[in-house]
């Protein structure tokens, strides 16, 4: 059963996979890695997990495959043009996947990853927590790591806002720096008035 | 019965169809960010695969930052794409030559 949902996935991957560099228009090729990175998360699901193919789903299709899609469709791209080579680049495409794959095909296969050297592990049991194991790691032993990626993601933030940040001429914003500079004499003016003569007494 | 051969050689797999990609889709910035996440993915079921079979978190806490640095990596790509397109109205690579001496 297992073998047979990790082919189904596998199959399901590799042909997204394929669809995502093959299809000519950029939106499809976003849906496409949607769809590889559903099977991965399943397939990352059969080996225990949990909370990285769920996370996978969440970050990575909800959030970064939105901001490609976002792009694809602002842009005004010329497709036609952006697939001139394509027929030209192919077959050195082929030859050096088929090259890298066999490296890697002699390196993984058989002999040195085979059950002999790493037997599959027992299962875990339904009161296994993934969630909690890896968050005992990595707020203890990890968690200077985990200081610095989440300053990595600030300085994402930041970057990605003032790189697209456009100030165009003849709109009305807000300057924040004169805002945050002002001084009290700015807003206040204390203007002496001389004291006039009373024209006429109270009451009478 | 699954070994740790079969989840390797996915990611392999994967690994070489997304570098075939590269050199598919030269001109086209977008596909080429695309194939830069497919080998992170490739790489991230590595990870994952031999966590797995060695007992040891380690890996999915190494593919936690993957995650997140990739996360930050399309955010800022994306950024930049904006920016030139908005400059030079295309994104064709091969017109990206300004800094050619």
């Amino acid at each position: 059963m297992e073998t047979f949902v990790f082919y189904l996935f596998s199959a399901f991957m590799v042909m997204s996979a394929l669809m995502v560099i093959t299809v000519h228009n950029p939106v499809r090729a976003a849906f496409f890695l949607v769809l590889t990175f559903f099977s991965s998360a399943a397939v990352w699901l059969l080996l225990e997990a949990e909370f990285l193919a769920v996370i996978l789903i969440i970050v990575y299709v909800g959030a970064v495959m939105v901001l490609f899609l976002f792009v694809v469709m602002m842009l005004d791209i010329n497709i036609a043009e952006l697939k001139r080579g394509f027929v030209k680049n192919l077959p050195l495409a082929v030859i050096v996947a088929i090259a890298m794959f066999t490296m890697i095909y002699f390196v993984v296969s058989g002999e040195h990853f085979s059950v002999e050297h790493f037997a599959p592990p027992a299962r875990h049991t339904a009161d296994y927590s993934n969630i909690s194991e890896l968050g005992q790691v990595l707020y203890t032993e990890y968690v200077f790591a985990f200081e610095i990626a989440a300053v990595i993601l600030l300085v994402g933030i930041v970057a990605a806002i003032s790189l697209t940040l456009r100030r165009r001429p003849n709109t009305r914003h807000q300057k924040i720096e004169d805002q945050v500079a002002v001084k009290s004499e700015d807003r206040l003016r204390v203007v002496k008035v001389e004291p006039r003569q009373r024209k006429y007494e109270v009451g009478k | 019965m699954l070994t740790l051969s079969h989840f390797l050689i996915l990611g392999g797999i994967i690994f070489s169809i997304s570098l075939a990609g590269v050199f598919i889709n030269r001109k086209n910035i977008i596909i080429l960010l695309m194939c830069v996440e497919l080998m992170l993915l490739a790489v991230n079921t590595n990870f994952i695969a031999f966590s797995y079979f060695l007992g040891d978190s380690a890996g999915q806490v190494f593919v936690f930052f993957i995650l997140t640095v990739a996360a930050a990596e399309a955010a800022i790509g994306l950024a930049i794409l904006v920016v030139l397109f908005r400059n030079k109205r295309t994104i064709n690579v091969e017109d990206l030559d300004t800094l050619k001496g």
